[in-house]
């Protein structure tokens, strides 16, 4: 008996392998076999829509796709680490443009230009040009597909505004209006007070983003090269004058309508925050819109509103340092005397490849890209709350239909992408940082010295010497014609 | 008369010159000879203990010299890979006297008339705690030794009194050295409290050390879930006690103590199962006989346990402390070191520059830790720890 059933299982375990590898082999899939480490964040955001889509994929190619995660806070140091170190076991990443600068000088990553001008499926010329000059492009040179389009904008409850008679927020002064008539007021109908504003605060997490969508309508006013982080002829920082010194306050200020604890609160609190019908304005990428469809876990379907970041009626001027009041000279873009200056944060979830990997990985991590960028895949992705993918290719923002499919109303959806395009047609729309370790200027100095001042360790005077030292430190460290020049070719402006 | 030197086949033999020497020498041949034949067996003891040293230098040591040299230079990307630049002493500079200082060690304030008194009592400790190694018979390095503890722990002081005065703000070191001491105290406290003779005590043997089953991450994630005062299970006391605006984590005393409560609860079963195990292989004869004479319950205690739970308890705290310095999970989960910097550890801190790549700086951090650790090691062994073994 016993020998019976070890010839059964011996039998069972030769024929496993042919069952299974058979009826693949014969249909001739290009990358049976091959296996692609994808590298991205802890989701379920960028995660999920990858680990969805990699057994679909897997089943029209035979790639097999293995999404690995890691905390956002991780994640730059893990993919330069593994790389860096030969070890490689990773063969695509999906990541923060931004870092390419740190990616891309010491030949980490793969260039895609050859491989994107003959893929036609992509279809490269429907991503929108910012994304696919700016995201996508490093020193003229392809490195990354677009999968995600990034843009923080201001959401607010259009039940709320409307029973108020009270228009979206144009400026800050609007904004506090609004969250000032709502604070403390409940919004959702659970008996509880709520709050009037909810910004995403946490230190260490992705609220460095925030501060600066506050602050680029004070210190951007002549158009996109105009950058807002440093002066582009010297390097200096633009983080010790009265513009940002308002800008500041006006952060701060934004704690009188917020949660409590909003200082320990990261994206994913404001969001539940804004879904769950807990707060009446919030500052975020393009998530919310989405998120506030699903009948699961929304309150406010149908109740929300996006809107162009606020601006700011005055300006730096950067001779002397002083905010000043703005006349078509000095803010040749803004609109009924308001400096708009929409702030493209992180610049979308991109894919790049290791240029280390073999050359058949590389072909089918290219592949898993191009299909998760397609507008057969991403026209259903964006619109869905989860995924973290925004909007970015023009069939996202002509074609309704997904968006209605997805529970959103016409209204709805059109309101929501008209706030997105039009960040993303502004001619003062203000570019992210991109030059090498931007990770030290934003992560590390900025973002550790807004969180000492939101904890009062710091006052505005001192938090803003803070960042302006701990910047030029790192600048100097760095080299400064280096840093310069990375920040000039980051803004389109040709080297002195 | 025949005299016996100590080295092997050279016996001492009264004859003539050169009749001793061949003698001599033909006793050292054969000495040779079983050194020879002895030698593999000698070998032995080296061949077991080579793996574990070779492993402990690769493991350890490398690593040690490694970060070393990694404080002392640069990270930087070049084409084709990366380089590091030697920058000296910068990283540690960067720290004591540049734009990490208010980060490493604070930001002081003139100290108030407290502050000065506490100071001054503490300077005259020392001082009086150096002299006495002057005066006292115990040697150059017994000198030099109290007097470096002296000058390094007024330091300390100067810099805790500076820093917690009102307006002024603790670093990440004297953040570290709060959690330690703090937690430590409590922890034992409580520990000792747990191991007495209670009800139902063996069911809470069990639940007191669930604790150290679970991983420091997921103690964190539960104490975060537990302190969410807006959605947490208790907001709805917060609320009834009129708190619904009060949230520790705006609070730097606030985030401190939540992140002392988490390390405290993770931590008291380890000192707790350690004080059990020495609470039960006291002899009770010396227990019965005291309550024969009529101790009370505090004079069993204070004249029979705990001068034999002394070597015990200061091995524990020896371990205890080393662990504890090296703090990281709680903060960078509950917190993420905030609000501001006001929960970050030395550990969290070496860990924020080095997941920016920022390796230099992140090994100079944790080179400062090692120091901290070594000299508060160093000074509690030879303090406390001897004498308090001795005593016992």
């Amino acid at each position: 008996m016993r020998r019976r059933v070890s010839w059964l299982l011996v039998s069972i375990l030769l024929l496993l392998p042919l069952a299974g590898v058979t009826p693949a082999a014969s249909q001739g899939k290009p990358f049976d076999g091959v296996t692609v480490n994808v590298l991205t964040f802890t989701g379920p955001q960028i995660a999920e829509p990858l680990q969805r889509r990699g057994p679909d994929f897997g089943k029209l190619t035979g790639a097999k796709i293995n999404v690995i995660t890691v905390p956002f806070s991780d994640l730059y140091q893990k993919v330069l680490t593994d790389v860096a170190t030969g070890t490689n076991s990773y063969q695509a990443f999906v990541f923060d443009p931004q870092w390419m600068a740190d990616f891309v000088t010491p030949g980490y990553l793969e260039e895609l230009t050859s491989r994107v001008n003959a893929d036609k499926a992509l279809q490269w010329t429907d991503i929108m040009p910012f994304f696919r000059n700016f995201s996508a492009t490093y020193g003229g040179k392809i490195y990354t597909v677009p999968l995600d389009g990034d843009f923080q904008m201001v959401y607010y409850r259009t039940d709320l505004l409307q029973q108020a008679g009270l228009k979206p927020p144009q400026t800050w002064a609007d904004y506090f209006k609004i969250a000032q008539t709502f604070n403390k007021k409940d919004l959702n109908g659970d008996g509880t007070p709520d709050f009037g504003s909810c910004i995403a605060k946490k230190r260490n997490a992705q609220s460095y983003w925030m501060v600066w969508s506050v602050a680029a309508g004070y210190l951007q006013a002549k158009g996109t090269r105009e950058g807002s982080f440093f002066d582009a002829d010297t390097m200096k920082p633009l983080t010790n004058n009265e513009a940002f010194a308002e800008a500041l306050r006006v952060y701060v200020q934004t704690g009188q309508y917020g949660p409590p604890d909003e200082l320990n609160w990261d994206v994913g609190d404001s969001r539940s925050g804004f879904v769950t019908g807990r707060c009446a304005l919030s500052i975020d990428w393009g998530d919310i819109g989405p998120l506030a469809v699903d009948p699961k876990t929304s309150k406010v379907q149908d109740k929300v509103g996006a809107v162009i970041l606020p601006g700011s009626p005055r300006v730096l001027d950067r001779k002397t340092g002083k905010l000043v009041a703005c006349t078509v000279q000095k803010c040749p873009y803004s609109t009924g005397g308001v400096n708009h200056a929409p702030f493209a944060a992180y610049g979308g979830w991109s894919g790049a490849i290791n240029k280390a990997a073999p050359a058949k990985v590389k072909d089918a991590a290219y592949a898993f890209l191009s299909y998760m960028s397609q507008p057969a895949q991403s026209s259903t992705d964006v619109t869905i709350g989860i995924t973290g993918f925004n909007p970015y290719r023009r069939a996202h923002f002509t074609n309704l239909a997904p968006w209605l499919k997805s529970g959103m109303s016409a209204a709805a959806a059109k309101n929501y992408l008209g706030a997105i395009s039009a960040s993303l047609n502004s001619a003062n729309m203000v570019l992210d940082l991109r030059i090498p370790q931007n990770q030290r200027y934003q992560q590390i100095v900025l973002d550790t010295a807004i969180a000492k001042m939101l904890a009062k360790e710091l006052n505005i005077d001192q938090a803003m010497k803070e960042i302006t030292d701990g910047w030029e430190a790192i600048t100097n460290e760095l080299g400064r014609d280096t840093q310069l020049k990375a920040y000039r070719e980051s803004l389109g402006i040709p080297t002195k | 008369m025949s005299k016996a030197v100590d080295r092997p086949g050279a016996e001492e033999i009264p004859s003539a010159p050169g009749a001793r020497r061949i003698k001599t020498g033909a006793g050292l041949g054969a000495a040779r000879l079983r050194a020879a034949a002895d030698w593999p067996a000698r070998q032995v003891t080296t061949s077991f203990v080579l793996p574990a040293v070779l492993l402990l230098f690769f493991l350890s040591i490398f690593p040690l010299l490694v970060s070393a040299y990694l404080s002392l230079t640069r990270f930087q990307f070049v084409p084709g890979g990366f380089a590091l630049r030697w920058v000296g002493l910068a990283n540690y500079g960067k720290l004591l006297v540049g734009i990490e200082q208010s980060h490493f060690l604070g930001v002081p304030k003139p100290p108030t008339v407290v502050g000065w008194l506490l100071f001054g009592l503490a300077a005259s400790v020392l001082l009086l705690f150096a002299v006495r190694g002057i005066t006292s018979a115990s040697g150059r390095r017994g000198v030099v030794g109290r007097a470096a503890f002296a000058v390094v722990a007024g330091a300390g002081i100067w810099l805790a009194v500076r820093t917690l005065t009102p307006g002024g703000f603790p670093g990440t070191l004297l953040t570290t050295l709060i959690y330690v001491v703090v937690g430590i105290i409590v922890q034992y406290w409580l520990a000792f409290l747990c191991a007495q003779e209670v009800a139902g005590r063996r069911f809470f043997r069990v639940v007191f050390l669930l604790p150290m089953m679970i991983t420091p991450v997921g103690i964190a994630y539960t104490f975060r879930i537990l302190m969410d005062l807006g959605k947490g299970p208790f907001a709805p006391v917060w609320r009834a006690l009129g708190l619904a605006e009060v949230s520790w984590a705006n609070y730097a005393w606030g985030a401190r103590l939540v992140v002392m409560l988490g390390d405290i609860w993770q931590w008291t079963p380890f000192m707790f199962i350690v004080l059990l195990a020495a609470l039960e292989s006291l002899p009770a004869e010396l227990i019965e006989a005291a309550m024969v004479d009529g101790a009370s319950r505090w004079q069993l205690f204070w004249r029979i346990s705990w001068p034999q739970l002394i070597p015990v308890t200061s091995t524990l705290i020896l371990i205890r402390m080393i662990e504890a310095f090296k703090i990281i999970d709680l903060p960078n989960v509950l917190t993420n070191g905030g609000p501001g910097t006001a929960t970050e550890s030395l550990t969290l801190h070496a860990f924020m520059a080095w997941r920016t790549l920022d390796i230099g700086g992140s090994a100079a951090v944790a080179y400062m830790l090692l120091f901290v650790v070594t000299f508060a090691a160093l000074s509690y062994v030879n303090l406390a720890h001897r004498r308090l073994a001795e005593a016992a």
